[in-house]
């Protein structure tokens, strides 16, 4: 009988926990809706205060057309391409720890990366194999908006938005392409920029201006470096931001067709 | 003559008995209590309150003051026909006659003509009714299951496969073959056809302005595939042709540059 009314372990905890939820602490961090808060009930009320009441969610509207939500309509691409951006971000932060972009730090701070950095080698990894996975994400989305034939009005600006996107995505991973400061990399940026010369009238200067010289050197290893971790993840957030805000505006996912 | 209260609870019953809810019977109950009370403070709107005979419902007397409101502005019938029509749909068809009938008797009320709108003038907003879902849960849920689908497989491959990492970079030591990254290896074969003008200043240059002007060039708007052929075929002759070019030079190039069966020569590339 005794037994019986003391209250358990899972009893305690459970009062604990009620009291947590209680807690105007927890009241104040979690708005209503929020499906951490106590009382969530699956109604259409909170379904819409979820989305409405989060920093993140409230990126997508309430509500949109069940057309949209289908998997082959979209196939992710634009949110996977976003979130690689994401991992690439932090990925690329952890590496930033152990990475010198000098010429004579930088080739053992890679093999410091690869050897003795903890996941150094899985967090490379990863970095590499996001980049050239965002690549493909970026620019099959962008092949699907074309065939779904989401780029026309009102939705023009947004393709323009894309296209920025993408060539920024493409200078991202260019410029990344070599930090490594290896063979590969160096060889394949010389020959990548070699392009560039080309170019009429501004060749010349514009290919001076990025390699910090007539050719690869210290200098461009500092200038790309910074152009990678620094100016173009900051331009690049910039258009996301507009892109995302515009395809809110424009009335939310295109079609059906 | 019943009371207010008697009518109160005669209207109750009456709704009750018509099946209504519990609420609604409650609040036509006591609209024509209220209505009761008026009239028997001013005789001339109690025979309009009260003529009914059997079950004087309270939304019987709604359409006796919209008709004559209706009646009274006909010049601004656009408007007016709707306040008609609502009332007289609520409260089923019998009350009409009665309405028509007891017209002197319906408390007076000033019309005023606001404006005469033409009818082309209104416009009507025609919402396409679109079949939407809520985002949570039925879209976050997808996109959790896709960003975790990605994440496993991207794990899983820089698990099993690590990123290259060559010699210290030997600018007297030229690789063979030296490959751009693979997005522009597309370029770089080109460059083997064509003088560097066109190859790796012409031809990129009109890709970028052809991208971002693909929604002013192509001007139909439908986004049926079966009405945009040509620019379907357009698009996919680009995507086509880069994806082979970008493929001949990742895997059919070798020392030189010069094409090698990878099945014979061995593979000349790293990502």
């Amino acid at each position: 009988m005794a037994q019986a009314e003391r209250p358990g372990l899972r009893g305690k905890a459970s009062q604990v926990l009620d009291e947590l939820h209680n807690s105007q602490v927890w009241r104040a961090i979690f708005r209503p809706g929020s499906i951490f808060r106590r009382g969530y009930a699956d109604s259409p009320r909170n379904r819409a205060y979820v989305v409405m009441n989060s920093l993140l969610y409230h990126l997508h509207p309430v509500k949109v057309k069940r057309h949209g939500i289908k998997l082959s309509y979209t196939l992710c691409l634009g949110g996977l391409s976003f979130f690689l951006f994401i991992l690439l971000t932090i990925t690329g932060i952890y590496l930033m720890f152990f990475y010198r972009p000098a010429v004579s730090e930088v080739y053992s701070d890679m093999q410091r990366i690869h050897t003795q950095v903890s996941f150094g080698l899985l967090v490379r990894n990863l970095h590499r194999w996001g980049a050239h996975l965002m690549v493909i994400s970026v620019f099959l989305h962008m092949a699907r908006v074309f065939y779904t034939g989401a780029y026309k009005p009102p939705r023009e600006f947004n393709w323009i938005v894309g296209v920025i996107l993408f060539l920024l995505t493409l200078l991202l991973a260019f410029t990344g392409y070599l930090l490594p400061w290896d063979q590969l990399a160096v060889w394949a940026i010389a020959v990548a920029s070699g392009m560039m010369e080309n170019s009429p009238i501004v060749g010349k200067q514009v290919q001076f201006a990025l390699l910090g010289g007539p050719v690869i050197g210290p200098e461009t290893l500092l200038r790309w470096y910074t152009l990678h971790v620094l100016m173009l993840p900051f331009v690049i957030v910039i258009f996301i931001s507009i892109h995302f805000w515009r395809v809110r505006k424009d009335g939310g996912i295109s079609g059906p067709m | 003559m019943p009371t207010p209260d008697e009518i109160y609870e005669q209207v109750l019953a009456d709704e009750t008995a018509k099946g209504s809810s519990p609420a609604v019977a409650q609040s036509r109950a006591k609209a024509a209590r209220v209505r009761a009370q008026k009239g028997a403070a001013d005789p001339t709107k109690a025979v309009a309150a009260k003529p009914a005979g059997g079950s004087a419902t309270a939304t019987e007397d709604k359409p006796a003051d919209a008709k004559p409101a209706a009646a009274a502005a006909p010049a601004a019938g656009a408007t007016a026909k709707p306040a008609a029509a609502k009332p007289a749909a609520r409260g089923g068809g019998a009350p009409a006659k009665k309405a028509v009938g007891n017209g002197a008797a319906v408390p007076e009320r000033v019309q005023r003509l606001l404006a005469v709108v033409k009818p082309e003038a209104i416009q009507k907003i025609e919402r396409q009714p679109m079949d939407r879902v809520n985002v949570w849960p039925h879209l976050m849920a997808a996109e959790l299951v896709a960003l975790l689908v990605v994440m496993v497989a991207l794990t899983f491959f820089s698990v099993v496969v690590d990123a290259p990492l060559r010699q210290l970079a030997n600018f007297n030591q030229t690789p063979n073959p030296s490959k751009a990254p693979w997005y522009f290896l597309g370029l770089q074969e080109l460059l083997r056809y064509w003088h560097p003008q066109v190859a790796g200043v012409t031809i990129p240059t009109v890709i970028i302005i052809g991208l971002f002007a693909a929604p002013f060039i192509d001007r139909n708007p439908s986004t049926r595939p079966d009405d945009r052929k040509l620019a379907i075929v357009l698009f996919s002759f680009f995507v086509l042709s880069f994806a082979i070019l970008n493929i001949i030079g990742m895997f059919f190039r070798g020392p030189g540059f010069n094409f090698v069966f990878p099945w014979e020569g061995g593979i000349f590339f790293e990502l």
